[in-house]
């Protein structure tokens, strides 16, 4: 029997939150309802208010609350961001998940006893790299950006004296996280600034000669004949055309999925489990973590993880296993 | 006699950022050579930043290079990768940062870390949004940042002023395709039914980078191996003296397979004061007739736009 892998799992609202510590979520991230957070968009996060209520919630249930104040403050316009450090500290939250090295400094600084995260945002993928935010601002872990194979982070955690903590299920950014201006060259607005990767308000579909063609501000990401499922037009999993050939050259519209990986992963010295999608509902929510937590429990028993078919909750069906396998490149 | 423009206090110095495009080494070479012998630039950025497996391919004609550069009284600046993951890349990293001879241009968070306590320079791919982050890197030795390409005029003023105050410079990109992402994934070796440990270096067939274009035709972005740059390529000609009054103090030329040495002679006599915008901009498209412009991120819109309308500064 191993330590068992910590399952951090994602809330967008509060409903989803009481999925997920239903469900056997080890932690929560959240984020507040504003440009501090990587998931900026519409009708989702958290008021002060609510994070309070939800921290007691959770806490009631031995679940830890994480969170994400991931954006790179704006230049000149510092306090929002200042502010939910603050505000996090002040609501007794479990951790913050941090990137901009400013904001790390003040927190740093102004709460030293606030646990702090590394976010995915800061792209750190070497040990020279997560050494240098353990010892300048203190950071317990580091979510790993999703650029390293299970062997470079078998590596990886050899060198370095922080927790790591990998994505294992969801969404997939294939650029290095927080170092991509696609979607800010296309729409304006960014992930780094503003929070929104590829945003809704972009977005068009518009039936042209029997095909439906999904665009990204004034730029065609995809089209779909009548028998092909439309998804949504996220920038790097478009359809384009380099040397005259129209491929996803980026990547298909798929999610990461490697549960099968997790016995793997737990000996490549990984702390914690991340789940992706702060954007879904409370029914996806609960069904992927239930499914995680069981896997998580089995591998802790030195068993496989049972097999779930959890295809039915990714993009298009399709899932990979992404860069964790040395091919993917 | 009257002061020029480039005698007053705000004059600005005019950089070659590092090649991005993996030209064959001759190529390379003699690239530097005309820059060295001609090229009106003050500072010249050196080395591979987007692929590890290329450096091999210059590598011989690095010390001329220098040395030819140095010699005609440039400052020459060893720029490093973006996204570094390997022993192997780490330990050139290593290498580079532990030599005194050479200001080294950090692109990640691992060769800012190595170079701390001496000076050098951060480079565009170090994540400097704001003035906390960019105190931060000045204590610890950075004397120039050279900011990220999404940066806005306002973000730029306040920059500047902070730059000014703690007497380090503010650096941005001013011509060239816009670095705008970087992956652990080659797509030139994708788009060639290739991988990255099996590239066969796919990316030396295109000088400027691989077209990119929608379903429809337009287009759209460059694929550069890892990197992804715009298809458009930045041109802030016209907001140079903008950006001059705002305190930056250095502009970056992105080098592109035009002729570079006339590309930084238009900038530098509109720095001086020497042609006006209307006959420079004229000169500029000529000289890189076939790009689109852009200059969006200036103006906190989109990044492919063009924004003519100078009302918006």
């Amino acid at each position: 029997m191993t330590d068992a892998l910590e399952l951090v799992c994602p809330a967008g609202t509060p409903a989803a939150l009481r999925a997920a510590v239903q469900a056997g979520a080890d932690s929560v991230y959240l984020g507040f309802r504003d440009e501090t957070n990587a998931r900026n968009f519409p009708g989702l996060n958290f008021s002060r208010d609510e994070l309070a209520a939800n921290i007691e919630f959770a806490h009631g249930h031995d679940v830890r609350i994480l969170v994400a104040i991931n954006t790179y403050p704006e230049a000149g316009n510092p306090s929002p961001w200042h502010q939910a450090v603050d505000d996090a500290a002040l609501l007794g939250a479990d951790a913050v998940i941090l990137a901009d090295i400013g904001l790390l400094d003040y927190t740093t600084n102004k709460h030293p006893q606030l646990r702090r995260h590394l976010s995915v945002q800061a792209s750190a993928s070497n040990p020279e790299s997560i050494n240098f935010y353990h010892k300048n601002f203190g950071v317990k872990r580091v979510v790993l950006p999703r650029v390293l194979s299970v062997a470079e982070i078998t590596k990886l955690n050899s060198h370095i004296d922080v927790e790591t903590e990998v994505f294992v299920f969801g969404g997939l950014c294939v650029m290095a996280e927080g170092r991509c201006a696609l979607s800010s060259y296309a729409t304006g607005v960014s992930p780094n600034k503003n929070g929104a990767c590829s945003p809704a308000s972009h977005v068009r579909y518009e039936e042209t000669g029997g095909k439906l063609v999904s665009r990204l501000g004034d730029y065609v990401i995809n089209e779909f004949s009548n028998d092909e499922p439309a998804g949504y037009p996220t920038l790097c999993k478009g359809r384009f055309v380099t040397n005259d050939t129209a491929s996803y050259l980026f990547e298909e519209p798929t999610s990461l999925s490697v549960f099968m990986m997790l016995p793997e992963l737990s000996k490549a010295g990984v702390t914690a489990l991340k789940i992706e999608g702060r954007q879904r509902g409370r029914a996806y929510v609960s069904s992927v973590v239930s499914s995680f937590r069981q896997a998580v429990d089995a591998v802790a028993q030195g068993q496989p993880p049972p097999s779930i078919d959890l295809s039915n909750l990714s993009e298009g069906g399709r899932q990979t296993t992404g860069v964790y396998e040395k091919t993917w490149r | 006699m009257a002061m020029t423009k480039s005698q007053s206090t705000n004059t600005a110095k005019l950089s070659l950022g590092p090649l991005m495009f993996n030209w064959p080494a001759e190529k390379w070479r003699d690239f530097y050579f005309r820059i060295a012998d001609e090229a009106t630039v003050d500072t010249v950025y050196l080395g591979e930043v987007v692929c590890s497996k290329r450096t091999s391919f210059f590598e011989p004609h690095l010390a001329d290079v220098i040395e030819r550069l140095q010699g005609a009284g440039k400052e020459v600046v060893l720029s490093t990768l973006a996204l570094v993951m390997t022993d192997r890349e780490m330990g050139q990293i290593r290498a580079v940062t532990g030599s005194d001879e050479i200001v080294v241009e950090a692109n990640d968070v691992s060769t800012v870390s190595l170079s701390a306590g001496r000076s050098h320079v951060i480079g565009p791919f170090v994540n400097v949004y704001n003035e906390g982050t960019l105190e931060f890197f000045a204590r610890r030795g950075a004397t120039r940042i050279c900011l990220p390409v999404e940066v806005s005029a306002p973000t730029l003023a306040v920059l500047s002023a902070k730059a000014e105050q703690l007497g380090i410079e503010i650096e941005t990109i001013v011509f060239g395709r816009l670095p705008l992402a970087v992956s652990a994934r080659c797509y030139h070796a994708r788009a060639h039914n290739l991988n990255k440990g099996g590239c066969e270096f796919v990316c030396a067939e295109d000088r400027d980078g691989l077209d990119l274009e929608t379903l429809d035709g337009k287009s759209f972005l460059t694929v550069n191996g890892t990197q992804t740059l715009s298809d458009s390529c930045c041109n802030l000609l016209a907001e140079v003296d903008a950006m001059r009054d705002m305190g930056v103090r250095r502009f970056r030329l992105s080098p592109q397979d035009v002729d570079m040495v006339a590309v930084a002679k238009v900038f530098r006599d509109v720095i001086d004061g020497r042609t006006e915008i209307a006959e420079a901009s004229r000169h500029i498209e000529k000289l890189a007739q076939r790009f689109t412009f852009s200059n969006g991120y200036f103006y906190g819109v989109e990044g492919a736009q063009m924004v003519l309308d100078q009302r918006f500064v």
